[in-house]
């Protein structure tokens, strides 16, 4: 007898959703509409990622007016605030308690195979057998390190996203963050304040300026339809899906946060870190360009957004403005001794998700899930929340809505072509 | 977005560089190009180089024609200047590859070049290579290159696409970024 076969089952469902943050806990609302029987299985508790992936002082980026789930939109007193990872955490369990999501936490799945009539999903606390599967583990599980840093000298203190909390827990002395996007600008502006002197290497990004024309920048961006962009209009799938997050920041007084602002607090930027070697840190001359081509982008989408506002004339909008080019200095630096001038490295290189418990024949020769906006190469197999899964706005909180609707549809279709297939069997064996 | 209802002629078949980038993708390994050259020392600081063949697309493959490139280096080197220094070498090369990739953006995004010029600029302080000053780097200090772009475009469009075309740049990688380098040698 095999290992699975041996071991209890747990319950037969049909659909086991994997993960309850909020792509798991709002797939489950919609699959309870659809009448489908179902569980959502978490590791930890609701939201944990929330909870226990996030460092100290981060907020949201969308403003709390956007922050909604299907059939439950923001409605406390500060629309224009944006949450603490302990608020958004809140509002993801209390849609749970809402929906009355049937929740197993605790419960760490730990294998999915196929088996004879579906799928065996294998937990810390018995199996499930179901005919469906979503996975709602997550797109950021795990830290995005370069092979590179298996060179770094031994003096050098390694730190990711996922495992940095706050500045107290760094050494004094010099500080390399590498990566400029949201988590590398706003730990790299943290930890200048804190006091240790912060280098910052960038390569490609994305500048945007927190408030545009009097409005956020995210509401210029629904508005104009840019965030509702779906993965099927754009030139280049694969590259709209490597587009890191925007330079921004939520914090009270709506403040930008850019390199321009990053370097008047005396933080220096440096080009992409590309290789180490006798405990030098070599950056890339590439600085100049990586800017302009952010400047360049961001000025397009402004010109796009006022295009925009002509034509559609919103009410209460302030002037055009075009913002200072991104300050590159006249050299700059391609090396910088590690251990010396830099004690810490910290890796704000991004985020993939964790499949490793998938034994599915499901990934692309780079070990990426294959799938089709969310709907997998193995039928029954739905994921949720990646990046540009269908939408640019799909691993955001209110970009959920959208994408499991219509995968929801295609998991009730899915039911139903299988049933009809199983009656027209049952036909067949009766004639 | 683009105004542009005529094609742009820029003479780049951007149809097969994309069909090539789409069939690569799933043959990874015919991406793997080796480039090589090969050199012969003439006289003095008198050198001359050829480049005759090369690997990809899983199979060798030789240009239309051998290309022979003398180098040497100035006369206040003391040397007889029968050919560009090979410093710059590196500036020709800088420059070809980012032109390639200008108009081949260029011709992908409709536009239509009139005329493309590059002046690239390279510093060097040669207290390094005369070994005067350890700190002192041998190679540029920096490189400047200026594009003057006569093209049916808006100034933003023409920023863009030379600033794609670095993006994209084989030896704007090269000279940005460090690259492994192995030297060995042998008794002929
Ligand atoms: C730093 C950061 C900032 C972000 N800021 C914003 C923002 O401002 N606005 C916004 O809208 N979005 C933001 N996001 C994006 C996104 O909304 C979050 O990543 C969100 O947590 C993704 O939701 P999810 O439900 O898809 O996955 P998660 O919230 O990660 O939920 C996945 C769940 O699956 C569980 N799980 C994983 N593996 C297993 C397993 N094997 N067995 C059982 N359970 C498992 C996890 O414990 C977790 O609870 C941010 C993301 C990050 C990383």
């Amino acid at each position: 007898m095999s290992e699975s076969a041996s071991r209890g089952i747990a319950g037969t469902v049909d659909v086991v959703v994997i993960g309850a943050g909020h792509s798991g806990l709002a797939m489950s609302y919609l699959l309870g509409q659809c009448s489908l029987r179902h569980v959502v299985l978490e590791r930890g508790e609701v939201a944990n990622s929330w909870r226990t992936e996030r460092w100290d002082s981060l907020r949201l980026l969308t403003p709390n007016w956007m922050t909604r789930l299907p059939g439950y939109p923001y409605r406390g007193d500060d629309p224009d605030g944006y949450m603490s990872a302990g608020q958004a955490a809140d509002f993801i369990s209390n849609y749970g308690t809402y929906t009355s999501a049937p929740v197993l936490t605790r419960t760490t799945v730990t294998r999915v195979a196929q088996s004879r009539h579906g799928f065996r999903v294998e937990t810390s606390r018995g199996d499930w057998l179901c005919q469906a599967v979503v996975l709602a583990t997550g797109a950021f599980n795990k830290p995005v390190i370069p092979r590179l840093a298996e060179a770094m000298p031994a003096n050098v203190e390694q730190l990711s996203a996922h495992t940095y909390r706050n500045p107290r827990q760094l050494a004094p002395g010099g500080v390399l963050v590498v990566g400029a996007s949201a988590t590398g600008l706003q730990l790299a502006q943290e930890i200048q304040l804190s006091g240790r002197p912060v280098t910052l290497a960038v390569g490609e990004h994305v500048r945007l300026p927190r408030v545009y024309r009097g409005r956020d920048i995210q509401w210029w961006m629904l508005a104009t339809g840019v965030l509702d962009q779906h993965i099927d209009d754009v030139d280049d799938p694969d590259r709209a899906r490597r587009v890191p997050s925007p330079q921004l920041v939520g914090t009270s007084d709506r403040a930008t946060l850019d390199l321009n602002v990053l370097q008047g607090q005396g933080v220096k930027i440096v080009g992409r870190l590309m290789g180490i070697r006798d405990s030098v840190a070599q950056f890339s001359g590439s600085l100049r360009n990586v800017c302009a081509l952010a400047d360049l982008k961001m000025n397009r989408l402004l010109a796009w957004i006022d295009q925009w506002a002509e034509a559609n004339t919103p009410s209460g909008i302030g002037p055009t403005e075009r913002f200072v080019p991104t300050l590159v200095g006249e050299t700059s630096q391609l090396e910088l001794k590690l251990g010396e001038d830099i004690r810490t490295v910290l890796w704000a290189t991004g985020s993939k998700p964790d499949f490793s418990w998938l034994d599915l024949p499901i990934f692309d020769r780079k070990g990426d899930l294959k799938h089709s906006r969310g709907v997998a190469d193995v039928p029954g197999v739905y994921v949720l929340g990646l990046p540009y899964l269908r939408r640019r706005k799909s691993s955001f909180i209110h970009g959920a809505e959208d994408d499991v609707r219509e995968l929801s549809t295609h998991i009730a279709d899915y039911f139903d072509r299988s049933t009809s297939q199983i009656k027209s069997r049952l036909r067949s064996v009766a004639i | 977005m683009t105004k542009h209802t005529k094609t742009a002629t820029n003479g780049v078949n951007v149809a097969a560089l994309l069909g090539a980038r789409e069939a690569l993708k799933d043959a990874p390994e015919a991406a793997r190009f080796k480039w090589r050259a090969t050199s012969e020392w003439v006289k003095g600081t008198h050198n001359r180089a050829t480049v005759a063949g090369f690997f990809g697309l899983g199979t060798e493959h030789q240009h239309r024609q051998t290309y022979k490139f003398e180098s040497d280096h100035p006369e206040v080197f003391a040397s007889e200047d029968n050919g560009a220094t090979p410093v710059e070498f590196v500036l020709v090369g800088l420059a070809g590859c980012l032109t390639a990739g200008i108009a081949a953006v260029a011709q992908n995004r409709n536009i239509q070049l009139h005329s493309v010029k590059a002046t690239l600029e390279a510093g060097m302080n040669i207290q390094g290579i005369l070994g005067i000053d350890p700190d002192v780097r041998n190679g540029f200090d920096g490189i400047k290159v200026h594009y003057d772009i006569d093209a049916d475009a808006s100034a933003e469009d023409i920023a863009a696409l030379v600033a794609q075309s670095q993006k994209r740049s084989a030896v704007f990688d090269v000279v940005a970024n460090p690259t492994d380098v192995t030297v060995t040698s042998s008794k002929s």
